[in-house]
């Protein structure tokens, strides 16, 4: 069973007041990421790409920046830095000596996880307007939509906290499936250009191209039939992995 | 104690803490201990400070009620200079007041403390002690396992001695040592000499290493004999501790 109350605040509570004591650092890749991104290849070698399906090539990435950087922030965040705090700083153990709960402590990386994520995407949300790439009102749902999003990596990324023997190993999935996720989610070229079972492996296995494809279509403020299958597939992902994670981080701390 | 602590799930029996049952009150019963842990785990993100105010958002304790009992804390800890440093810059004894503090932080009805002084020097230990002294003076219960017997001396009302996971005595500190090792201990070189004469007077003794211990409530009559037969530095005569009670009831054997 699994034991939360709103006590979880206060374990978020403390990430938050830790981001804000670094804050300076902490705000340059939300605003030098698209920034990089946007000059090197939409700008650049976007002018050999004419368009992609009629939208211009900066346009067409622009959602993809913000769907990486989403995934970035919330899956490091729960892998990289929760193992810190759980491995070297006994963070965990110490607050779990206080009446909040193990499930409380993870739910509240996770959630914490997934604000990053949406913290980095308002960030670039202005840097993308001030280069055009982005239409409004529509791209405000970036916004709810990275917390979502950012859920859903969060959860992957404790589930592999969860089991990784040592802080290297979570350099596994960081390269066997971020990576790849990173390259073949239909962010720097259309899905359709992959041969047809590696599409339908993208779909069913690589979470990254449903969060490009409903923020293309935010973005463009185009939303489709497809948009709300994306939707649902992460809906039902972020519940299995979020629910799996507090499982097996119970079992790694409570032996 | 990870499950007095409500932290381990308990192998068996019943435990209770503070009347609770550990299984179906953790909450209740966290929210009641103040816990020290053997290890370090202060929030090195943050100044001594905002560590005892983050912890005390882990109680639900309400923000101006916290930010009181934190200054009231590091005064009672004597870290009000240390107040805005990173955990990093402080000092061994002073992480340790830091977690006592911390500890602290919820008015506990039951403060545990895991090897409170393990790594000081003796200042740090001596300033840890008088603070735990006066804690307890203040009505406070403590409950503390610790390998420094002169620490259990100073510090317990009630000791257990414990050894494999069996209790193997308990009492005042006092108590146990009159009991199980005398008023002193008499302690003389291993010579042939003292052996024949101990063993003429039918005075039992232990080896320890290459010395002879008599555990005697009559000091000065065996160390009487024994000037005789041996080089007189060779004697010494000193009360017994609780050290000598634990070596006698866990023998020498290293435990590894």
């Amino acid at each position: 069973m699994i034991d939360i109350t709103g006590r979880v605040q206060s374990v978020w509570r403390r990430n938050w007041d830790a981001f804000l004591r670094t804050y300076r650092v902490n705000f340059i890749p939300p605003f030098v990421e698209p920034v990089l991104y946007l000059l090197a290849l939409g700008f650049g070698l976007g002018t050999y790409i004419e368009a992609v399906d009629g939208i211009p090539y900066p346009v067409f990435i622009a959602p993809a920046l913000v769907s990486i950087s989403v995934m970035y922030s919330s899956f490091f965040e729960c892998t990289y830095s929760s193992f810190v705090r759980m491995y070297y700083q006994k963070t965990f153990d110490a607050i779990i000596a206080t009446p909040v709960s193990i499930d409380e402590v993870i739910a509240g990386e996770m959630l914490w996880g997934a604000t990053r994520g949406m913290i980095y995407a308002t960030l670039m949300l202005p840097v993308l307007l001030l280069f055009g790439v982005v239409t409004m009102p529509s791209s405000l749902l970036l916004i709810p939509f990275a917390y979502l999003a950012g859920l859903l990596f969060a959860g992957i990324g404790m589930c592999f906290t969860a089991i990784t023997p040592s802080i290297d190993a979570l350099n596994y999935p960081a390269f066997l499936f971020i990576t790849p996720m990173f390259l073949f989610s239909g962010t720097f070229f259309p899905l359709d250009l992959l041969p047809q079972p590696i599409q339908y492996f993208a779909l069913a296995a690589l979470p990254l191209t449903h969060v490009v494809s409903i923020n293309r279509a935010i973005t463009l403020s185009a939303f489709s039939p497809a948009n709300l299958f994306s939707l649902a597939w992460i809906a039902v992902a972020t519940v299995f992995f979020l629910v799996l994670a507090i499982r097996l981080m119970k079992r790694r701390l409570i032996a | 104690m990870k499950m007095i602590q409500c932290v381990s799930p308990k192998t068996g029996g019943t435990l209770e803490v503070l009347d609770m049952d550990v299984d179906t009150h953790q909450r209740e019963i966290k929210g009641r201990l103040g816990v020290v842990p053997q290890e370090n785990n202060l929030d090195p993100d943050f100044s001594a400070y905002r560590n005892l105010l983050i912890y005390a958002r882990y109680f639900g304790i309400p923000r101006r009620e916290a930010e009181q009992r934190a200054e009231e804390l590091l005064a009672f800890m004597q870290l009000e200079e240390k107040r805005d440093v990173l955990i990093d810059k402080l000092s061994g004894g002073m992480k340790r007041r830091l977690i006592i503090a911390r500890a602290l932080i919820n008015a506990p009805e039951l403060l545990i403390l895991d090897e409170p002084t393990i790594g000081l020097d003796p200042q740090a230990r001596h300033l840890i002690w008088e603070k735990l002294r006066s804690l307890q003076a203040g009505g406070n219960t403590l409950v503390l396992t610790t390998h420094y017997l002169d620490e259990a001396e100073r510090l317990c009302d009630r000791l257990v001695i414990m050894d494999h996971g069996k209790i193997l005595v308990e009492g005042a500190p006092a108590d146990l040592i009159r009991e199980h090792a005398g008023s002193d201990v008499v302690e003389v070189e291993r010579t042939p000499e003292a052996i024949a004469r101990l063993t003429g007077l039918g005075v039992t003794y232990d080896v320890a290493g290459d010395a002879l211990q008599v555990f005697t409530n009559r000091p000065h009559d065996v160390a009487r004999e024994l000037f005789e037969v041996c080089r007189h530095e060779a004697v010494t005569v000193r009360p017994a501790t609780l050290e000598d009670v634990f070596l006698r009831l866990t023998g020498r054997r290293l435990r590894e």
